[in-house]
């Protein structure tokens, strides 16, 4: 049975690269969780419509209906770029038929548990760029705060509107057993994936109407107006009037640029590149037919470094002059928040159950998984133990660059990786292969069971938004535990159901 | 609107109408083409069409003189060198409609994308002598597919404006080109002389533009060339006129000055000098100061008249 790799290099998000494929090889572990099937081969009741709607079609009228989502998928458009690889520059993410169902009450745990974690990740970015209470009070220390990479001086004692940092966080949950979730990552930075969970469901709808007729699904179309109406809240002190919200793209060729258009498009707000924006008198313009018109609050799908050549990469043509300094002069709102990169670093990772009890006085719903810190000794000789059952991640870096995986790694590998393990301790983080949970996937010879992840999308103004479910990736290769899409990984539309 | 969208519906508009003109240019160099021998025609047929597509320049710099069919053809329906060939503007015109999604109705981007989607399909085979007339019939739908799209779900805002404004600068432009090339057989000499192969040339030109039909609504008169110039240049019921697309740009920029506060720039007088000049011409008049004259002139003020558009609205 194939074990999750804890390794997520995300091509979903801007600031992962790719990561090697990660396909362990079968070993003696336990079964990874069926999510419709029990141990004894009956269904779950959640499951209960999808099982009998499987056994009334037949294979051929299933592969008709994948089809015609892929020709669905292509005539609007919904793909990912990659220019840089040759091939078909607009890619398609396989897109799988066959629904993921989480029942209300799995739902709801899993949903106050994202709550619960969204918010203390805002309180100890607060916490971070002011007083530090959390690193004083011993609880974290101050080299993963003060001195992270993705540490903004610049950001010290400023407080964004509301006190909002990461006004949209996608929080990754694997499965391993019925009532056993963990938060694989945090995504604070500029997470995307949300239109393919909104798309999905449209395509479900056109697709099955009286499949979807037979459940009781909780609807998830209100996104575009919650992300707005959070947008909204965080308008800055300077803006009196109703509040002009645009979003910033790199353009046309980000892998991601088809979800800015959609969001921009549901949202109904201009969708502007860099040098649409510019900066006059300290607030910031939008260049139109008109003349220039106030802008308020971006939803930035911009990595930091780029959003100001003045203050950060100079070498960038993706972003506005002038902008941090009107940001912090209070006249514009960025979305998230600058410097949001200190809460989802994976060194940082370990502490945010810490955070949850050292903020919010509460035990954390929604657990970690265990995370072995090399820089600390025990952890360090537990590590170089078991290397061979463990995935062994560099802090720093991002993607697979330093990684091992121990169960797929030879006996010289290891012993390589444990030299560099020594030298550098601090530098890496270790984590035990879960199994990852599956589900019915549509595959060349029927139906399988296929793992999959989950990424639900939390939004955080005033109150903290979240749409019922997120969006489900799927490893479409058997016994794979990669959901990338770069690396034959598919979407599934996730449905929770209404009790 | 942002200044850069405008700008891109502008340019997404135009590549679409070169697009069909292309295509419907092509047609009738094709149809007069393989009428040559019967005619005796001496000229070289694909001469004239590269030169009414504006693309004679870049062909020859490609491929030196030798005009022959199927190099013509290439050249104008599938080079990616030449960035007025139809597999070319529709990607422009694709790429400028991803830039601004936002700003397209969802039909007018799957007109758009579908289009895109349908060249990306076709092999060499399907752009052959013999089947690419098929072919071109299918860009004229296209075409006439993203118009239909476009007039019927856009708002009626700044951002149709552009549209328009894109549509009727590349269509003025167009005409007029269609007739200067052929202006040596409109001119009142010609008629004197007249054989069958003005004949046919006239007819061509009427089919280049969709309006041998409309020509004897109009006028009920045998092929007469003045009369071929005269709807083509003055009749405002002709919708490829240039008058037509004059009347088009001048409604439209004034809908965009009244929207933005009644101001106004050269790109505004500049239309309306225009727009003025083909209203209350004469044909007469045009031949008597030199046909090929006067539209090499407009095909100049025209251009300007891009540049103008682009100075005043879509580079802020």
């Amino acid at each position: 049975m194939a074990r999750l790799v804890l390794n997520r290099a995300d091509d979903m998000n801007q600031h992962g690269s790719q990561a090697p494929p990660a396909v362990l090889p079968e070993r003696q572990s336990p079964p990874a969780f069926d999510e419709m099937y029990r141990e004894d081969s009956s269904v779950r009741s959640a499951y209960a419509g999808i099982e009998a709607w499987l056994a009334a079609t037949s294979k051929e009228e299933r592969r008709l209906k994948a089809r015609e989502a892929e020709v669905l998928f292509r005539r609007i458009g919904i793909t990912f770029a990659v220019y840089t690889e040759g091939g078909d520059p607009e890619r398609l993410i396989p897109f799988d038929i066959v629904p993921r169902i989480l029942d209300h009450a799995e739902w709801n745990v899993v949903a106050r548990g994202l709550t619960q974690r969204v918010r203390a990740l805002n309180a100890f970015l607060d916490d971070a760029y002011h007083a530090c209470e959390i690193v004083k009070a011993g609880r974290i220390p101050a080299i993963l705060v003060t001195g992270n990479e993705s540490f903004r001086p610049e950001m010290q004692g400023f407080r964004p509107p509301i006190g909002a940092y990461t006004h949209v966080a996608g929080i990754d949950i694997v499965r391993t057993g019925p009532a056993d979730f963990y938060v694989l990552e945090d995504n604070c930075r500029t997470p995307s994936g949300v239109s393919y969970m909104l798309e999905n469901r449209e395509a479900m709808l056109r697709l099955f109407p009286e499949l979807l007729a037979r459940h009781r699904i909780a609807p998830i179309s209100r996104y575009p107006e919650f992300l707005l109406e959070t947008l909204r809240e965080a308008a800055p002190p300077a803006c009196t009037g109703e509040p002009s919200v645009v979003l910033l793209t790199p353009g046309q060729y980000n892998s991601a640029y088809y979800e800015h258009s959609f969001l921009a498009d549901e949202m109904g707000i201009e969708l502007v590149e860099g040098p649409d924006l510019f900066v006059d008198g300290g607030f910031v313009f939008a260049r139109t037919t008109e003349g220039p018109r106030r802008v308020d609050v971006i939803y930035r799908r911009i990595d930091d470094e780029f959003i100001d050549p003045l203050t950060f990469r100079a070498d960038s043509v993706l972003g506005v002059p002038g902008l941090f300094a009107a940001y912090r002069a209070g006249t514009v709102t960025l979305a998230n928040a600058v410097g949001t990169g200190i809460a989802d670093d994976k060194s940082v990772y370990p502490f945010v159950p810490e955070m949850i009890r050292f903020y919010l006085g509460e035990e954390p719903i929604l657990a970690n998984v265990p995370t072995y810190r090399c820089g600390e000794e025990d952890d360090l000789r537990y590590v170089l133990e078991h290397l061979d059952e463990l995935v062994v991640k560099e802090t720093r870096g991002s993607g697979g660059y330093g990684m091992l995986v121990g169960p797929c790694a030879s006996r010289d590998e290891r012993e390589r990786f444990a030299a560099k393990l020594r030298a550098w301790p601090s530098s890496y983080i270790a984590q035990p292969t879960l199994a990852l949970s599956t589900c019915p996937t549509l595959v060349e010879q029927g139906v399988a069971p296929r793992h999959v992840d989950l990424r639900p999308y939390v939004l955080f103004g005033r109150s903290v938004r979240l749409v019922p479910g997120g969006l489900t990736r799927v490893a479409l290769t058997e016994g794979s535990l990669v959901v990338n899409s770069s690396q034959g990984g598919g979407t599934k539309d996730t449905w929770v159901l209404e009790d | 609107m942002l200044a850069r969208t405008a700008d891109s519906l502008f340019w997404l508009a135009r590549y679409m109408e070169r697009a069909e003109n292309v295509a419907r240019i092509l047609q009738v160099g094709h149809r007069m083409a393989s009428m040559a021998r019967s005619l005796e025609n001496p000229s070289n047929e694909w001469e004239s069409t590269l030169a009414a597509t504006g693309c004679s320049v870049g062909f020859h710099a490609k491929h030196g003189k030798n005009a022959d069919t199927r190099v013509v053809i290439d050249y104008l329906v599938q080079d990616r060198d030449n960035p007025s060939s139809i597999v070319s503007c529709f990607e422009t015109a694709r790429r400028n409609a991803r830039t601004v999604r936002t700003a397209l109705t969802a039909d007018m981007w799957e007109a758009l994308n579908d289009t895109w989607l349908g060249t990306r399909g076709m092999v060499a085979s399907d752009f052959e002598p013999g089947r690419v007339v098929e072919f071109l019939d299918w860009v004229k739908h296209r075409s006439l597919l993203f118009h239909g799209a476009y007039a019927n779900t856009m708002l009626r805002n700044s951002a149709y404006y552009f549209t328009q404004l894109g549509t009727f600068v590349e269509r003025a432009d167009n005409t007029a080109r269609i007739l200067d090339v052929k202006y040596h057989v409109l001119l009142p000499t010609a008629e004197a002389v007249g054989g069958v192969l003005d004949y046919y040339q006239w007819q061509a030109i009427l089919r280049a533009v969709a309006a041998v039909r409309s020509y004897h609504w109009v006028y009920h008169d045998r092929l007469r060339p003045w009369y071929v110039a005269e709807l083509l240049i003055l009749r405002p019921e002709m919708p490829r006129s240039l008058r037509s697309c004059y009347a088009q740009i001048t409604r439209y920029l004034d809908l965009l000055a009244e929207r933005y506060g009644s101001k106004r720039g050269e790109c505004h007088r500049q239309a309306g000098e225009t727009d003025a000049r083909l209203r209350f011409g004469r044909i007469d008049d045009i031949f008597q100061g030199g046909l090929h004259e006067f539209l090499t002139e407009f095909i100049d003020d025209t251009r300007r008249l891009g540049g103008e558009i682009a100075k005043f609205y879509l580079v802020s």
